[in-house]
């Protein structure tokens, strides 16, 4: 009898829509890092794919929606949350994560993720933060540290820059983590714990941009990024996120620093309506129509 | 007898160079040959040390490599059917002697 | 099929048009919507909150128009008839997610309660000047279905209209109200449950592995995929393909605009309702929608005991337009006089489906007030003398 090679199939590729692939992202660009780690927390979690819902916003970040081969949803700039807010307030079953990038979620998406995480909607939020607007062309984000050369700070940035886990946690988000594209088996692990976790959970993920932000800054290729974070990141759970601000190459605090518990929107909303209308509340599972 | 191996889609690899920095074991290097693209594609020049622990693949940006650990069958693995969508196929001779090369179907294989 | 007995509340009443709105939305089967306040609109969304507890959904305020607009389409995604309420600024905001509503062909309501602009201007008091920005307002080419009732009754029934357009055509539909209406309060009378008709939701009948997300049927529409059942949809803003995936090549983008536009206009005779009186042998047609038909009735009436033979179109769709009725009208009449609570917007439908045939002549208003009956009565009689 012949014997028959059994070619084993990539973990990752069951979650990725492989007639969309290769994909567009850059040599030794972090995201498509970031997604094995998506996909291996998924296996590990077990979580049920049918339910996951995943949203993106625009930039090199938000085309993680569009690669996936979940109910993938691709939505305008700075508006995945409160598109991902509608999806998970009007079906609670769904497990909704919104992936996207720091100026998607920071700069024109800041208000609507402050108040997600204010009201401590259920989604989980993955950030790859790459310290810039990639997409189109290596603009100045709210992330970028000072002072680097951007295309529209072509003398050098000298906008302070955000500190994302303080903010999200000073909004009221109950799970806030970073890592970076050289932690793949933390940041599976952080993803997991985020999946089991009730309320609004946000992980950031340093990532490289080679073509960018590393190439106008003469900081090398990806990889010598990679071998950066590496070399500088400090693991510090339950590190104060005031003190894990970011500077152009000083050191990285990583790690997991808010696991907190609060009420979720969903549970505060139900609980006020029952409350005020005992039996008239009309509980529904899901608002939909037939 | 290697613990582990690995699976190499060749095409797909934009030679970034993480598998083979972060392999724990130093498993792999960048051949001397190219892929159609011109990238320099890795391939294992110490198969032997394979744990299949797939760092190289939770590190590769492009999915186009992964560890495993059962190891293949002891012949040199072949090619399957056609190339890949894109229509980029491996050339004989392109390849370094010792990668392990697989030209994928899409996703209608599962 | 008809509506679910849950939002209907059937009996007469006597409510304004905002909280008539409301609640032809509920009998409609909306069961999400994300507001924002502005005034002249809010209280339909104020009584969404306050009813729909108890009629099974959910109500939230977000945090501003540009969330408000885009948080009822992840709703819809989800499986629920959703709406947003807003005037002028907000529906300023709100353009680029009318764009997003397009382009992912996702079935939503938004309702315009039109104020004096531009800019903050009026927040308490009437205009119609919004009535080109909803054609228009979106960048990029695509359509979409605009109703203006006249009376709270038209509110309540318009807007069930307009959901069921919505799932029927797979676009964004609007419900032009202006202040006057919104805060006119008359009888509406909401009939039962079992007598209301209601357009349910597409959803393919084809299992996942066939299902082509954005593959038209015959009427240019594709049926909807449900999220949460396997069929790993994809939903983007990008210009794609038919399986929803994104595609840059111009032949795809010629194909996907042109059958966003064609599956309204091709449809128009479906979509296009008026109402129209006294149009044969008429020496002038007045042609009007929203308040300003009641101001013109008044004036159609006074021209008409003066012995002027006074034709009425009143445009219950404004988009998309009733060409082929005014082109017909055009032909046949001496005059089509247009009073609007703008400086001159539907007019310009108007002179364009006239083609020449006829004299078209605007009665414009910067908005504030409406029209008194003797605006528009004047120019009835100017252009008959002429």
């Amino acid at each position: 009898m012949a014997e028959t090679l059994v070619v084993p199939q990539n973990p990752v590729e069951q979650f990725l829509r492989m007639d969309r692939i290769p994909h567009i992202w850059c040599p030794g660009c972090g995201i498509g890092t970031s997604v094995n780690s998506f996909a291996h927390a998924l296996i590990e979690a077990k979580v049920d794919l049918k339910n996951l819902a995943i949203v993106s916003g625009i930039g090199c970040t938000g085309r993680v929606a569009g690669y996936v081969n979940l109910d993938s949803f691709h939505t305008t700039h700075g508006r995945a949350i409160p598109f991902a807010t509608g999806l998970k307030l009007a079906n609670p079953k769904l497990n909704v994560v919104v992936y996207s990038g720091d100026g998607d979620l920071f700069a024109i998406g800041g208000n609507h993720l402050i108040h997600a995480a204010r009201r401590n909607v259920d989604l989980k939020v993955v950030c790859i933060n790459n310290l810039i607007y990639a997409m189109t062309g290596g603009q100045t984000a709210p992330t970028t540290p000072g002072s680097v050369v951007t295309s529209t700070n072509p003398y050098g940035t000298y906008d302070p820059a955000f500190n994302l886990p303080y903010l999200v946690e000073a909004a009221g988000a109950v799970y806030v983590a970073r890592w970076t594209a050289f932690h793949v088996k933390q940041l599976a692990r952080s993803m997991q714990e985020m999946f089991a976790k009730k309320g609004f959970s946000f992980i950031e993920v340093l990532s490289p941009c080679p073509t960018l932000y590393q190439r106008r800054n003469k900081m090398g290729d990806g990889l010598d990024t990679m071998k950066f974070y590496k070399q500088v990141s400090k693991v510090r759970n339950g590190a104060p996120t005031s003190e894990v601000g970011l500077t152009k190459s000083g050191e990285i605090v990583v790690g997991k620093f808010v696991d907190r518990e609060r009420h979720d929107y969903g549970f505060l909303m139900h609980d006020t309506l029952a409350g005020a209308l005992g039996d008239d509340y009309a509980e529904t599972e899901c608002c939909s129509c037939q | 007898m290697a613990k582990g191996s690995v699976q190499i889609v060749v095409e797909r690899c934009k030679a970034c160079g993480f598998c083979v920095e972060f392999c724990p074991t130093h498993v792999l290097a960048l051949s001397s040959a190219f892929n159609a693209k011109g990238y320099h594609t890795p391939y294992m020049s110490h198969p032997e040390k394979c744990s299949g622990c797939d760092l190289c693949g939770m590190y590769c940006p492009d999915f186009a490599i992964f560890g495993f650990k059962e190891p293949a069958p002891a012949k040199e693995a072949e090619p399957l059917t056609k190339g890949e969508k894109d229509g980029n196929s491996a050339q004989d001779g392109v390849l370094a002697p010792g990668a392990t090369e697989v030209l994928k179907e899409a996703q209608d294989a599962r | 099929m008809h509506a679910d007995p849950a939002g209907v509340l059937t009996g007469t009443h006597f409510l304004d048009g905002d909280h008539a709105c409301c609640e032809g939305a509920l009998a409609a089967g909306a069961r999400f919507s994300s507001g924002y306040p502005i005034t002249p609109s809010t209280e339909v969304v104020e009584r969404f909150a306050s009813r729909i507890p108890t009629v099974g959904g959910t109500f939230i305020q977000m945090e501003d128009e540009l969330a408000a607009s885009i948080t009822l389409q992840g709703a819809v995604w989800a499986g629920a008839k959703a709406f947003t309420v807003t005037s002028g600024p907000g529906f300023s905001l709100m353009m680029e997610h009318i764009g997003y509503a397009a382009m992912t062909e996702t079935p939503c309501v938004f309702v315009d309660v039109q104020r004096g602009g531009p800019s903050t201007g009026l927040p308490t008091l009437p205009a119609q000047a919004d009535m080109m920005q909803v054609r228009w307002g979106s960048h990029g080419d695509y359509a979409v279905i605009a109703l203006c009732p006249n009376s709270p009754q038209e509110c309540f029934d318009l807007t069930i209209t307009a959901f069921n357009m919505a799932e029927k055509y797979r676009c964004p539909v609007f419900v032009m109200l202006d202040e006057v209406v919104g805060h006119m309060t008359e009888k509406v009378v909401i009939p039962a449950a079992e007598e209301i008709e209601i357009q349910p939701r597409r959803y393919t009948k084809l299992p996942p592995k066939e299902f082509l997300a954005y593959k038209p049927d015959e009427t240019l529409v594709p049926d909807m995929p449900p999220v949460g059942e396997g069929y790993n949809v994809h939903v983007t803003g990008l210009t794609h393909d038919e399986r929803g995936y994104p595609d840059m090549r111009p032949g795809v983008q010629d194909k996907l605009v042109k059958r966003l536009v064609e599956k309204i206009t091709k449809n128009v005779d479906d979509i296009v309702l008026y109402e129209q009186d006294q149009i044969e042998g008429a020496d002038v047609v007045v042609v009007s929608y929203g308040i300003t038909s009641r101001v013109a009735q008044r004036a159609i009436e006074m021209a008409r005991n003066k012995g002027i033979k006074v034709g009425k179109f009143r445009l219950i769709t404004a988009w998309p337009f009733p060409e082929r009725q005014i082109a017909e009208i055009a032909a046949k009449t001496k005059a089509l006089v247009v009073p609007e609570l703008n400086l001159g917007q539907m007019v310009r439908e108007v002179e364009r489906a006239a083609a020449g045939k006829c004299a078209v002549r605007l009665v414009s208003h910067a908005g504030g007030s409406v029209h008194k009956p003797e605006d528009i009565l004047q120019v009835i009689e100017e252009v008959t003398r002429g």
